[in-house]
Order: C-alpha cells, then sequence, then structure tokens
C-alpha cells in the first residue's frame, strides 16, 4: 500500500470510528460534546488533532465495562491488566477484534520470520494477560505448530524444546536469558536444541541484552510492542532488519506529542506515543495516551513495507517503572510506607537487573530507636513493609534499613528511583 | 543496678564508624566499652560510656538514631566456668538474655559481662540471690 492509501483508509476509518464512540460510548459522547468536536468535524487526518485525549485512569474510572462500546452479547472475550495501581483496566473483544487482532500478529510475527514451519513454545503466562493469548491465535494463524506451555516449569520447557524440535520461543527477554541459563546447567548439548528465532515482548530489552540472548541461544531476536488497554501485542513489530518496529497503520493511528504541552510533535521526533484504535468494535479508544517515549518515522523500510515504523521504547513520561514485567509507580510504593510506624517518610527505590531478573530495593530511614533492642522488633519492621509491598505492588522487593536522613532530600521534584539495569 | 548503654542504628558504610567515633571524641565522651553486632546492611553499636546522657544527646543531633537502654553489669571470676555459673543463675529462673557482651577488668582478675536481659529486676534479684558480684552505675562509668 502506497502512504497515500494508507492515509485515505485511516481517514475513511477515523471518521466512522468518531461516530462509532460518539453513538455509543456515553463517556466519549460528553468529552466530544464538551470539546465541541462533533464527528462532522473530522474531515482530514489532521483534525485528529482537536479529540481531546484518553489517559489510563478514564479506564479505570470507568471499571469494568464502562467503555464499552457494544452490549455483552457481542463480547467474545475479556482481559485485563495487572492492575498494580488499583482497579485492572479491562479489555473486552468481540469476533471481530479477535479476529483483526490474531491478523495483526500475524503480520507482525511473519514480518519477524516465523512461518508455517515454525513450532513455537510460547512461555508467557496464560490468563488475563493478553501476551500469551494474542501470539497464540496469531501464530496459529499463520500456520504455525503452537506449544502453549505457558511461564515457568523451566526444566520441562525445555525438555519439550529438545523433544518438539521447537524453533521458536515466545517470552520475555529476561525469562529466555534464564531459560538459556538453565539449559546450559542441564548439560544437554546446545546442538539438542533447535532454536533459530525469539519473539520476545512484554519488557524493555536493550540492544546488549538482546545480543546476550542471541549469542547464549545462537538465535535471532525480534522485538514487538503493544499494550493491553489497545490490544495486547500487535501494534506494531520488527521485521528481519531491526529498523524500528512496523505499526499496523490500517487499525491504528500513531502520533507522539510532548507529554508536558500536550502539542502533536512532527514525524520523527521523540516523544510520547498516543494511539487511537481504528477497528476495535468492544472498546474502542480515541486518542490513548501510552506513557510510552518512542520515534515514528514515515520513511520505507528496506524490507518493502510501507507503513510506518516506531523505534524500541525509550523510556516513560511518568515515573513508571516495569520490574520482572509488574508496572510500579513510586506513588504505590509511598502509600504502602504511608502510616508505617518508626520509620520516616523519605523513601528510595533501587531497581538492579542481577543475573537475568529485574530485583527492587527499597530504602527507608529508620527513625526510632526504641527498635534497636530486639532484633526480632527491627526485622518485624522490614519483614512488615516487605508484605505490605507485596501486597500493594505484587511484588517481592528487598527492604534496607537507612540512617536517618541519609536518604537524598529534593527540593521540588523528588527524584526517588535509581535505575541502575542499563549501567555497566 | 541498671547501668545505661546506648544503641546506636549505623549503616555498614565506609568510614561511618571514625565519624561516630570522632563526635564522641570532640565531646569529650570516654567510651567505657564497646559491641557492635552487623547484618549484610547495617550494624547496632552498643556503647557504654562516661556520660550517657550528653552521648545521646550530642548524636542525636548529628541526626543517629540512638536509643538509651538499661542494662546489667556482672562482675565474674577470669577463669573458666565463670560466666557458666552466672549465665546459669539466669536460665534456672527462664529470664531471657537478649544480648551480652564482655570485656576484662584492667585492676585485677575479674572480668566484666554486659547483659540486656527482658526484665531488669528480675534478673538483678536472680543474680544477687545466686551469688554473683553485680556492678554500680558509677563503677562502671569510671572503669
Amino acid at each position: 500500500m502506497s502512504r497515500s492509501d494508507i492515509k485515505s483508509l485511516q481517514l475513511e476509518r477515523l471518521k466512522r470510528l468518531v461516530k462509532y464512540c460518539y453513538d455509543n460510548v456515553p463517556f466519549y459522547h460528553k468529552k466530544l460534546n464538551m470539546a465541541g468536536v462533533l464527528p462532522e468535524k473530522i474531515k482530514t487526518l489532521s483534525d485528529i488533532q482537536y479529540i481531546p485525549y484518553t489517559n489510563k485512569t478514564d479506564l479505570r474510572d470507568n471499571y469494568p465495562f464502562g467503555l464499552f462500546a457494544t452490549p455483552m452479547k457481542n463480547i467474545a472475550r475479556i482481559h485485563a491488566s495487572s492492575g498494580t495501581t488499583g482497579k485492572p483496566t479491562v479489555v473486552g473483544y468481540t469476533k471481530n477484534d479477535l479476529e483483526n487482532w490474531a491478523e495483526m500478529v500475524a503480520r507482525i510475527t511473519t514480518a519477524a520470520g516465523a512461518s508455517d514451519e515454525t513450532i513455537v513454545q510460547i512461555a508467557f503466562g496464560y490468563g488475563m494477560f493478553t501476551g500469551a493469548l494474542g501470539l497464540h491465535y496469531g501464530l496459529e494463524k499463520i500456520g504455525a505448530t503452537v506449544v502453549p506451555t505457558s511461564s515457568g516449569n523451566t526444566e520441562k520447557q525445555l525438555m519439550f524444546m529438545r523433544d518438539f524440535k521447537t524453533n521458536a520461543l515466545v517470552a520475555t527477554p529476561s525469562y529466555a536469558l534464564y531459560m538459556a541459563e538453565c539449559a546450559k546447567e542441564l548439560g544437554y548439548p546446545m546442538s539438542d536444541y533447535h532454536l533459530k528465532l525469539g519473539i520476545l515482548g512484554s519488557e524493555g530489552c536493550t540492544p546488549e541484552m538482546r545480543d546476550q540472548i542471541e549469542a547464549a541461544w545462537g538465535i535471532f531476536v525480534t522485538d514487538n510492542y503493544g499494550l493491553s488497554e489497545i490490544c495486547g501485542p500487535g501494534m506494531s513489530g520488527e521485521c528481519h532488519l531491526r529498523q524500528g518496529l512496523h505499526i499496523n497503520e490500517d487499525h491504528f493511528i500513531c502520533e507522539t506529542i510532548d507529554p508536558n504541552t500536550l502539542e502533536v510533535l512532527p514525524s520523527g521526533s521523540e516523544g510520547e506515543l498516543v494511539v487511537t484504535t481504528l477497528t476495535k468494535e468492544a472498546i474502542p479508544l480515541l486518542r490513548y495516551r501510552t506513557k510510552d517515549l518512542t520515534r515514528i518515522t514515515e520513511e520505507k523500510c528496506e524490507c518493502g513495507r510501507t507503513t510506518a515504523r516506531m523505534d524500541k521504547i525509550k523510556g516513560r513520561s511518568d515515573d513508571m517503572l516495569k520490574i520482572r514485567g509488574v508496572n510500579v509507580f513510586p506513588s504505590q510504593v509511598e502509600s504502602a510506607l504511608v502510616g508505617m510506624d518508626k520509620i520516616g517518610p523519605h523513601y528510595q527505590l533501587i531497581v538492579r537487573r542481577e543475573g537475568f531478573a529485574d530485583t527492587l530495593e527499597v530504602k527507608v530511614e529508620l527513625i526510632d530507636g526504641s527498635v534497636l533492642e530486639k532484633y526480632s522488633e527491627l526485622e518485624g519492621i522490614t519483614r512488615s513493609i516487605k508484605s505490605r509491598l507485596r501486597t500493594i505492588l505484587g511484588l517481592d522487593a528487598k527492604v534496607t534499613l537507612a540512617e536517618p536522613k541519609s536518604l537524598e532530600r529534593f527540593q521540588g521534584k523528588a527524584k526517588r528511583v535509581l535505575d541502575l539495569r542499563n549501567e555497566k | 543496678m541498671i547501668i545505661k548503654q546506648l544503641s546506636v542504628f549505623v549503616e555498614n558504610k565506609k568510614g561511618r564508624m571514625a565519624e561516630i567515633t570522632d563526635i564522641l571524641a570532640k565531646n569529650d565522651i570516654d567510651i567505657r566499652a564497646l559491641s557492635i553486632a552487623d547484618t549484610t546492611d547495617y550494624g547496632i553499636l552498643r556503647l557504654i560510656v562516661d556520660n550517657p546522657q550528653k552521648a545521646q544527646e550530642t548524636l542525636k543531633s548529628a541526626g543517629m538514631t540512638v536509643t538509651l537502654t538499661g542494662v546489667i553489669a556482672i562482675a565474674i571470676p577470669d577463669k573458666p566456668g565463670g560466666l557458666s555459673s552466672a549465665v546459669k543463675v539466669l536460665s534456672e529462673k527462664d529470664i531471657q538474655i537478649e544480648y551480652m557482651y564482655a570485656f576484662l577488668n584492667p585492676t585485677d582478675d575479674t572480668a566484666f559481662v554486659i547483659m540486656r536481659v527482658e526484665n531488669e529486676d528480675n534478673a538483678i534479684d536472680a543474680l544477687t540471690k545466686g551469688g554473683i558480684r553485680l556492678m554500680k552505675e558509677e563503677d562502671i562509668y569510671t572503669i
């Protein structure tokens, strides 16, 4: 498809989408009315700029089904985010949505090098998480042999891998590395494994880590992008040239904005990714702010595809951290610490990569000396902080007690996070 | 009979002990006995000094987490079985020792043992009845 064909298809679908949202989702009806953007106002693609942004909080405020555009009888499946910051965000799919989703995943996995010759093990956790089932149906669609091992039970995974002659792996980058390490420890020669392709995702992966995974397994690794709110994996993915992630532009309009001024940035400049879902029926989203930072180029890729491409995600426009696949906001840690006895209000988060897994350390200041007489009381403090963090974050953290005033104080915006994962 | 001891929370950081002892030195506080127990991330420094109140105020104003607690000190003969007989007295009365540390008396052949117990009065009673010599505050601060 030429760029102009893509754009005219997008415009036609955008017009239809705005009307669809206006007519079927009370939330959007109100929002568009307030902004004075009636569906007729959308005449060109750039008119999208008049549409107000949608935020994650809008999904949460309308938990569970408030943003659904169609009655439940048309909803074929429900997925949800982990919901670490309160209520989970719930997304629904109609039969058409599932069909489109599978199609999108089929495209990106084909671009990555998968085919009907592929025997693929899906080592993402199955369940409410969009990753596993998203890849599952897309890969089935291209005729690949899907082995839904889910995550965990690594020795058995590796046994299937050897015995089934599995040649592709879907996993998080850190799990792929962990599996390689286990494979070495198990002692079977690496020639017993037939892996060639890694379709890795759901957490960030630096080029260095990718090199490490490729070297450990002797495979070719590609990245893909998606987030549960807009469908899951499949929004974009790398082709074999790995010069950015091809966006499925017939299903999405992607913009980049300045996260502070909220102004739309010209193509090619780095900003926050904003996504409009053009074809979703169950829960269409208008200009959804992903908070992920990237850059979009419309230049044609050498692979021949004309779709726009986005860079690997560079970071976040908010302070969210992704630790072992779990979304963590420093404010959540704060809420866990508030009201805790014997410790001060200051804290610091330190994120490290140890071996193959991310670790979180939470440092707090001990201000009450009365606990110094009993180790059990001191340990009790760290234990209770740990269990509160586990409840709120769904993650095990190391809790370290520090001396009063030893943690940095900030004037103005506090920088409470020390992310050492990409340090050498 | 109850002796005041300082407990100071110390992070495992280079130079931290030097800083603390420096603060005490500058304020003319003499350390009589000391013990430190550490974990991987922090330690607890226990100090018997000649002027506990002053030491507490000084360390507190230097921003440290510090507490003053009551401990008891006994003098035992510096020979095999000396400590065992004293500890036996406590265990017979079901008195738990939270922690303890010892040092030699430079002037004769006894050793001093500082111990932190749950209930000082019961411990003092048991030790006295058991014939164990307890040290007075002024004796310890001026060793």
